[in-house]
């Protein structure tokens, strides 16, 4: 058979692919009964109702002290399990990392509690963890704090493995021992991208502590849930409110600090 | 007087063939050797076994009348702090400044603490000055690696190894990254280092021009074996060819005036 030239059989290939998406989205939408023209018309509806009932009101505002209350507790929460896990992660990483590592066996078991810890995710955690703890701040402190371990290890094994390799040699050869070429090599060319990536995961933990609270009973997530459930929607959308406002200046806030340790 | 001994040295990454089979030379005390061969043929390696940051899988070096062979992890690095180390990447902590990655040469003599916390006397201080001096670093003393061009960068891995106090320096291609005046200055300031300070230099170089020039003595390898070892003007181009193996009649050389011809 006459083989096809190259540019045919790329072209054929990405009509085969976009031919299989359409064919399993159709397929989906049979299989769920999706109406697709109401599920678009009913976007206006949908506005409509949040401009009439989902704005803070003046009875709302007068609750803004218990939110700010709960808010709070919310990102000492998370702040907290960011930086602690943050800790915990970096002596793990360090057992992990080719760079580092003792032996084989250290960096397999390192990396294995991570992907448990990363994989598990952090509404699966805090209901877990709702039977040991119940409805207490601890519970969602735990949940973050084991999803913030997971990822952190992972992440700061690869910058060590990155960001190191070369100085630790330079070090190691020139006889210095094992924790001074942590303290004295790994930690300094390694810092930005540790603070960054806190940051990151203190960012990460407020937005999912708002979840977790809702599944565990405790800070802003909480308030949100008994508004919403009680038809308070004036003081539900107020939650909503303070919660993007709270990201955004804490996103503010550690551009700059990442801005400045760069 | 010889320094270093290898003795029938081997090296075999786990079962493939063999990096290094049966190496065997004497270097005495003052001498500057270059080593010169193909990408693969094993240079780096060798460097690193003489300082044991590449374990050798059999045979011996004997490095001030001490067979290195069964050292323990205390007297390995008693042995690596007399063996200053030279990269092709400089290995520097790039977030530091100048002056401390020239102290970082000073580690291999701390205890774990002093070492950890980076604790460093005005005696050292001072070396670590006058060493800057001396190679024209004065200026960048306090300034971050990161901003020093690559033959500053160099000089700078130059000074971390002689704060070392070392009897031998291992150059594993320190010009390979340069342009041809910082290489020039690179390889004069290591030239001026044997002469003056009587440091034994093993140098890994790819070109052989520079070699031929610098070197007192070249040594080359070829699929982990020696070729040859012999004084520059005993080298011809017949064994050149024999190092870079049978595609060589296309190298790029510069053999000067007396081989004009090749």
């Amino acid at each position: 058979m006459h083989k096809l030239d190259f540019f045919t059989q790329k072209r054929l290939s990405f009509g085969l692919f976009v031919m299989v998406l359409i064919v399993l989205t159709y397929a989906t939408i049979i299989f769920t009964e999706y109406n697709v023209a109401k599920g678009f018309t009913s976007i206006p509806k949908a506005v409509r109702w949040a401009t009439a009932n989902f704005y803070p009101d003046a009875a709302a505002i007068k609750k803004l002290p218990a939110i700010l209350a709960k808010l709070s507790d919310t990102i000492l929460m998370s702040v907290a399990s960011a930086t602690v896990a943050s800790f915990f992660a970096f002596f793990v990483a360090i057992f992990g990392a080719q760079t580092t590592r003792i032996n084989v066996w250290f960096s397999v078991f390192a990396r294995g509690i991570a992907t448990v810890f990363r994989n598990i995710d952090v509404s699966a955690w805090a209901l877990i963890l709702l039977f040991s703890f119940g409805q207490s701040s601890f519970t969602g402190y735990f949940a973050l704090f084991f999803v913030t371990f997971g990822f952190m290890v992972r992440v700061l094994i690869e910058t060590i493995d990155e960001v190191s390799t070369d100085s630790v040699e330079a070090l190691r050869a020139t006889g210095a021992s094992y924790f001074a070429i942590i303290t004295q090599s790994v930690i300094p060319s390694c810092l930005p991208q540790l603070v960054s990536w806190v940051l990151f995961m203190i960012e990460t933990n407020i937005r999912s502590a708002t979840l977790v609270g809702i599944l565990t009973g405790t800070g802003i997530g909480y308030s949100f849930d008994i508004y919403y459930k009680s038809l308070n929607y004036n003081a539900a959308s107020l939650v909503i409110v303070v919660i993007v406002i709270s990201v955004s200046a804490i996103e503010a806030v550690s551009n700059w600090i990442r801005r400045a340790v760069l | 007087m010889p320094l270093l001994q290898i003795a029938q040295l081997s090296k075999r990454y786990g079962t493939d063939k063999y990096a290094l089979e049966g190496i065997d030379f004497t270097v005495d005390t003052g001498e500057f050797v270059a080593i010169i061969g193909p990408s693969g043929a094993g240079k780096s390696t060798l460097l690193r076994c003489i300082n044991h940051m590449i374990p050798m899988s059999s045979g011996d070096v004997v490095f001030a009348d001490a067979s290195t062979k069964s050292f323990n992890a205390t007297q390995l690095r008693a042995h690596r702090t007399q063996i200053g180390m030279i990269f092709q990447h400089y290995n520097l902590v790039n977030r530091l400044s100048v002056i401390e990655n020239v102290l970082h040469g000073r580690l291999g003599y701390k205890s774990t603490v002093a070492g950890v916390m980076g604790w460093y006397s005005n005696a050292e201080k001072q070396q670590a000055v006058e060493i800057l001096q001396s190679l024209g670093l004065s200026e960048q003393m306090y300034k971050r690696c990161d901003q020093l061009s690559g033959g500053q960068k160099q000089r700078v891995g130059i000074a971390r190894a002689l704060i070392q106090n070392p009897k031998l320096l291992l150059c594993d291609e320190p010009i390979a990254s340069l342009d041809p005046s910082a290489a020039k200055i690179i390889m004069d300031t290591l030239k001026d280092i044997n002469q003056r300070l009587g440091i034994t230099i093993i140098v890994n170089l790819h070109q052989v021009d520079v070699a031929m020039r610098y070197a007192q003595r070249i040594i080359g390898i070829n699929s982990g074996k020696i070729v040859c070892d012999a004084a520059p003007d005993a080298i011809t181009p017949t064994i050149i060819h024999e190092v870079y193996g049978s595609e060589a009649g296309e190298l790029i050389l510069d053999f000067g005036e007396q081989y004009a011809q090749a």
